[in-house]
């Protein structure tokens, strides 16, 4: 189990309502499930709510949904403490998860550690002063093939090395736009980077 | 090795996008009708007779699962769920399914759900793999809007909803009824069973949980026939399945292939061998982090399947290759998994929630050999009362590969300690 702490009072906001857009999401999220069951969209309707609220979720976002949903706010405050996904305190433009779980960490996962934080100038679990980049570190991200590899916001890059991470930070940062997945010209997807040895027919 | 025109995941790489159009010409949805024609009874016995099993980890025989469903003869709806929370360290095959051949998983989805007479299947996604379920929600719309799902699918007159639910990051809700309950909007914390899931599953209701990869070779059995899907791999341990290598190999890759393949052979044909070598080989983590490692020797000769795997007291599980070149440390790449369980273990049982932490705090200091010898085995002891004390596997999952650890390099644990106090 992993430690999750909400956000201090000052950041709390007061107030959090869905935006139009979202109200149709929500109902759109609830019509999946069978009617009585509208607990299940517990999970989506945060993620919602995360998305809605730059990244991470306030206690009243938090409140809202349970009260959505019909289900008991302590419930809620238990999933979204559970699951790692659920930010509870603010985090910068950009979330950097870089995985270290053994697939990654045997080709050079500390090497990409050392680059991210040097480069960015903070420690893990930190966010620059600019609130652009907040560095974590994460378990496994299931794409071991393509060891290492970091996900920001919703994007894996793959197959990096301490110079490449560097630079997509810094392109990430400027606003130019970035290829996601391999970063290894050489491959595409899970093939292997020297050539295919199955499906050359195809 | 595996002929091209054998392979069941033609565009595992992506060459292809993963359209309906594009899926129609590699030959999804060819015949379904069809095949949903053919009756319950006779698929199921089509996956029996297949020796198709979960591609999960645990490699319970899919048609016996499906099975135990009661279908139409119970008053509840029944659910096929799809699991896709893929999260075991060094797997990453379901994400090439999901992304670039979306239409067998839903295919098999409606293939599955008609056997079991399910009304609907839930395919949970991992929350991390954002972009995977666009991919595959894209393709389900395709699928509705061409009549293959929902209403009448595929002109059947059989109903069958499909719906993708994304979860949130929780290795644990890989585990079956860990899964419904955080499909129910709860943490996932496993369930005791019994009742087991097919008779009360997600909502109260019959539910089956089963692999993605498990789903989306099952239309290509139904078109090929058992015979064919059997042929591959030894008795027991049939048909062709999607390895991911990773690690210390010249070209990590994922890589379909027969059952049975021989290890060797699978990571010198199509990862290009171990890096400096096969001599430079340390040890394999053979199917996904859960399994105890093994060393050079028994991976010299050793094949991937089920019973092979088993019987040098690893396993086949996930078929997640990471392998260790002789530039490891070979304890500390044990203690990062010990600490992905300490992280991932979801608290409910004390052998657990409290073991994982012990382990992983232990396995610490003899990283650098911090320890009395007879830490060692008071180490193996404290793996043993996690094991089988746990209301789901992760207490096992975590145990295991500090066990395999010290069963294949106890010496070295030794050596540590040793060269420690002497330099004290």
């Amino acid at each position: 189990m992993s430690k999750r702490m909400f956000a201090s009072t000052q950041f709390q906001p007061k107030e959090f309502v869905f935006n139009r857009e979202n109200k149709f999401e929500e109902e759109r999220i609830i019509a999946k499930y069978p009617i009585g069951c509208q607990a299940s969209a517990l999970l989506p309707l945060l993620d919602l709510a995360q998305r809605q609220h730059g990244g991470w979720l306030p206690k009243i976002a938090i409140r809202y949904v349970a009260g959505l949903l019909d289900v008991s706010e302590v419930r809620a405050f238990e999933v979204a403490s559970f699951y790692t996904m659920f930010n509870l305190s603010p985090r910068g433009k950009f979330l950097v998860q870089l995985c270290r779980t053994t697939p990654c960490w045997l080709r050079g996962s500390d090497e990409l550690r050392e680059a991210c934080a040097g480069h960015l100038g903070i420690k893990f679990d930190e966010t620059t002063s600019d609130g652009v980049f907040t560095l974590v570190e994460v378990e496994c991200l299931g794409a071991c093939v393509n060891a290492p590899m970091i996900q920001i916001n919703d994007d894996y890059y793959e197959d990096l090395d301490p110079k490449r991470i560097v630079e997509l930070l810094d392109s990430l940062k400027a606003g130019v736009s970035v290829n996601i997945g391999s970063q290894n010209p050489c491959r595409r997807f899970s093939e292997s980077a020297a050539g295919l040895t199955t499906l050359t027919d195809t | 090795m595996l002929a091209d025109k054998d392979r069941i995941f033609s565009n595992l790489y992506g060459k292809y996008d993963a359209s309906l159009t594009e899926s129609r010409a590699r030959g999804d949805w060819d015949g379904t009708k069809d095949i949903l024609s053919r009756g319950c009874e006779a698929l199921i016995k089509e996956i029996k007779d297949s020796g198709l099993r979960g591609r999960g980890g645990a490699g319970f025989p899919t048609g016996l699962k499906w099975s135990f469903m009661p279908g139409r003869l119970d008053d509840r709806p029944s659910y096929l769920v799809v699991n896709a929370d893929e999260s075991e360290p060094g797997t990453c095959k379901d994400r090439d399914i999901l992304r670039h051949e979306p239409h067998k998983l839903i295919e098999g989805c409606l293939i599955a759900g008609f056997a079991m007479g399910a009304v609907a299947t839930y395919i949970y996604v991992r929350g991390e793999f954002y972009n995977e379920t666009v991919a595959l929600q894209c393709a389900v719309d395709e699928a509705y809007e061409a009549g293959l799902i929902g209403k009448n699918a595929c002109g059947t007159g059989f109903d069958h909803d499909i719906y993708v639910h994304r979860g949130a990051g929780a290795y644990i809700c890989g585990e079956e009824t860990a899964l419904i309950e955080s499909l129910e909007g709860k943490k996932g914390q496993p369930r005791l069973k019994p009742p087991f899931p097919a008779n009360t599953g997600v909502w109260g209701c019959p539910t089956t949980v089963n692999n993605v990869e498990t789903i989306a070779v099952t239309p290509s059995i139904m078109r090929r026939g058992a015979s064919w899907f059997s042929s591959f791999g030894r008795i027991n341990n049939s048909g062709t399945k999607v390895f991911c290598i990773s690690g210390h190999v010249e070209n990590p890759c994922n890589v379909e292939e027969s059952m049975s393949i021989p290890l060797k052979e699978l990571i010198n044909k199509h990862a290009g061998g171990v890096r400096r070598g096969w001599e430079n080989l340390l040890a394999v983590i053979p199917g996904g982090s859960s399994v105890p490692l093994i060393p050079k020797a028994i991976c010299d000769d050793v094949l991937m399947d089920f019973d092979s795997l088993s019987e040098v007291k690893s396993g086949l599980g996930t078929a997640a290759v990471i392998v260790m070149d002789k530039s490891t440390d070979i304890v500390a790449a044990i203690t990062r998994l010990s600490q992905f369980y300490k992280h991932e273990s979801c608290g409910q049982c004390t052998p657990c929630r409290e073991g994982t932490g012990w382990i992983w705090r232990m396995m610490q200091r003899l990283v650098t050999g911090d320890a009395g010898m007879d830490e060692i085995d008071l180490l193996e002891q404290v793996t043993l009362q996690v094991e089988g004390h746990t209301i789901c596997a992760l207490g096992d999952a975590a145990a295991w590969p500090v066990q395999g650890l010290i069963r294949h390099f106890r010496s070295e644990l030794e050596r540590r300690i040793l060269d420690r106090a002497k330099a004290a």
